[in-house]
């Protein structure tokens, strides 16, 4: 699964537009301005962001992906991880051994809330990709149990309410961009935890108000693609455009 | 919980219910055809209509008329080998009704020999698929087991004939569902089982008397390759069996 997310990253195409020609070509302006040294974040972020563009777009325009939890989120895990291999050089096993943390935090979501945007929002969803990212990153630093699973919860309290409003319903916007956030907020709250600023709130009641949050959020923002960013005028006239299949 | 429910499946994007699931309906009705497609009439309902453009809901599901899997990169071209192939389709939509699930899709497929199938079928999230309706029956499976559906006069002896020709090939059934038209009409069984179906008693089994038809569905779903596996959600995978289905726990975004 790893070497299938690193071949998905290594695979990716800027020529490729997605159906709606909404997305396509963002991995690639990342990677132009990381080479002209332009960004704020600096290179290891902006390397991070790449593939994680890279590979929603890649979702969006119908290129093989490993989706992680799932095909809308499967940029967050991969940039995370394969930015920090790049960047520390691990060896693969560790990497691995990563890849199952991340499962086991996905794992813990799936069986407590939710991990699908129209089950729970994009909290659910960008959401539980950051979480596991954000456990294998610390797993990765060398964190123990309680750091992982405090930079698990810490991040799901950034996401919280998030709401999964996808333009027309395509898995394109804001989705593509989602995943870098997931991604960029995965090492925010991996770094909190190995500093040893923890989720002050049990991780087990951080998801669960996750799920009492995507309980409580209406259809609309639930990947029917009615609500939120989908119901902007903008949002609506690219809906009427693309149309409905017949 | 597997590892592989929640990293994976390797799949064509961009959605795991309206582009993966697609695809699995579009296998499991070649399957129940049992050989290649010619021709299919294939209808949208709900989400699949409203959103199946833009997920290339479309072109996965005649991807899997053509035997593609979820991975297979030439899913989003599958429109122009269904025409070397010789795969004649169109693709409308349909209201189905307000207690079928959003992602639904009804099929009349035809294949070389001329033999049809009508077929209703949904994706209910995570990639996992779900048959409604085969040939205007409920039947109900979800194509993770190997299943056969049989076909068979309403008369004493053939549920003991069926089920003991399995118990020879030490097939172990994990559940079973009956139906019938009427007394004395036309009856079907639904076994769902925990070994594959050797192909031999297929043919056994057709050549039973009162046996009408035989049809047999093996998706290979939860243990094909390790990229196929098939991933619950933490929403959807309780104690859930039936078509009508009140959530969409989908993970369509997902
Ligand atoms: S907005 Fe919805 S479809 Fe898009 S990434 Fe978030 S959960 Fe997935």
């Amino acid at each position: 699964m790893y070497e299938a997310m690193r071949e998905a990253v290594r695979a990716y195409d800027p020529a490729r537009a997605s159906k709606s020609a909404l997305v396509g070509g963002e991995g690639e302006k990342m990677r132009n301005a990381r080479e002209a040294g332009n960004l704020i974040c600096g290179d290891f972020i902006g390397h991070t962001m790449e593939i994680a563009l890279k590979l929603g777009e890649s979702n969006a325009c119908m290129r093989r992906i490993v989706a992680a939890p799932t095909a809308g989120s499967c940029g967050v895990v991969p940039a995370v991880l394969l930015a920090m291999e790049a960047e520390r050089g691990f060896p693969r096993e560790r990497m691995i051994h990563a890849l199952y943390v991340a499962a086991g935090i996905g794992g813990v979501i799936a069986n407590r809330a939710f991990i699908a945007g129209a089950a729970g929002g994009c909290q659910a969803e960008i959401g539980t990709a950051s979480a596991m990212a954000a456990g294998a990153a610390v797993f990765l630093m060398g964190g123990g149990a309680d750091a992982i699973a405090s930079a698990a919860a810490l991040t799901l309290k950034n996401l919280m309410g998030l709401v999964c409003d996808p333009v027309a319903g395509l898995v394109e916007i804001p989705c593509v961009k989602r995943n870098a956030m997931g991604a960029v907020n995965a090492l925010i709250c991996a770094d909190e935890a190995l500093a040893g600023i923890y989720s002050k709130i049990p991780p087990d009641q951080v998801i669960d108000a996750m799920r009492a949050v995507g309980k409580a959020m209406p259809d609309d923002l639930k990947e029917t693609g009615t609500g939120g960013l989908a119901a902007t005028p903008w949002g609506i006239e690219v809906g009427e455009k693309i149309g409905p299949l017949s | 919980m597997n590892i592989l429910d929640i990293i994976g499946p390797v799949m064509v994007g961009p959605s795991s219910s309206h582009t993966a699931g697609a695809v699995r309906i579009g296998l499991a009705a070649r399957k129940l055809l049992g050989e290649e497609v010619r021709k299919a009439e294939i209808y949208f309902h709900g989400s699949f209509m409203a959103t199946g453009r833009g997920h290339g809901t479309d072109r996965a599901v005649v991807a899997g008329l053509l035997g593609f899997a979820v991975e297979d990169e030439r899913i989003p071209e599958s429109f122009a080998y269904a025409g070397e192939s010789g795969l004649a389709f169109s693709i409308r939509g349909i209201d189905l009704g307000d207690d079928v699930h959003a992602n639904t899709v009804k099929m009349n497929i035809c294949g070389e020999s001329g033999r049809g199938l009508e077929v209703i079928a949904s994706s209910i999230g995570g990639g996992r698929i779900w048959i409604d309706e085969i040939d205007g029956l409920n039947i109900n499976v979800g194509g993770e087991y190997p299943t056969l559906i049989v076909h068979n006069l309403d008369e004493p002896g053939h549920v003991t004939g069926v089920t003991s020709l399995l118990a020879d090939r030490s097939v172990n059934i994990a559940a079973m569902q009956l139906y019938r038209m009427g007394r004395g009409g036309e009856a079907v069984m639904v076994l769902e089982c925990d070994q594959e179906i050797p192909g031999e008693a297929i043919l056994c089994l057709r050549r039973l008397d009162g046996i009408r038809k035989v049809t047999y569905l093996n998706m290979g779903i939860g243990h094909e390759t390790e990229e196929g596996h098939v991933r619950l959600s933490g929403e959807d995978n309780h104690g859930y069996k039936g078509k009508k289905m009140g959530f969409l726990a989908d993970r369509a975004g997902g």
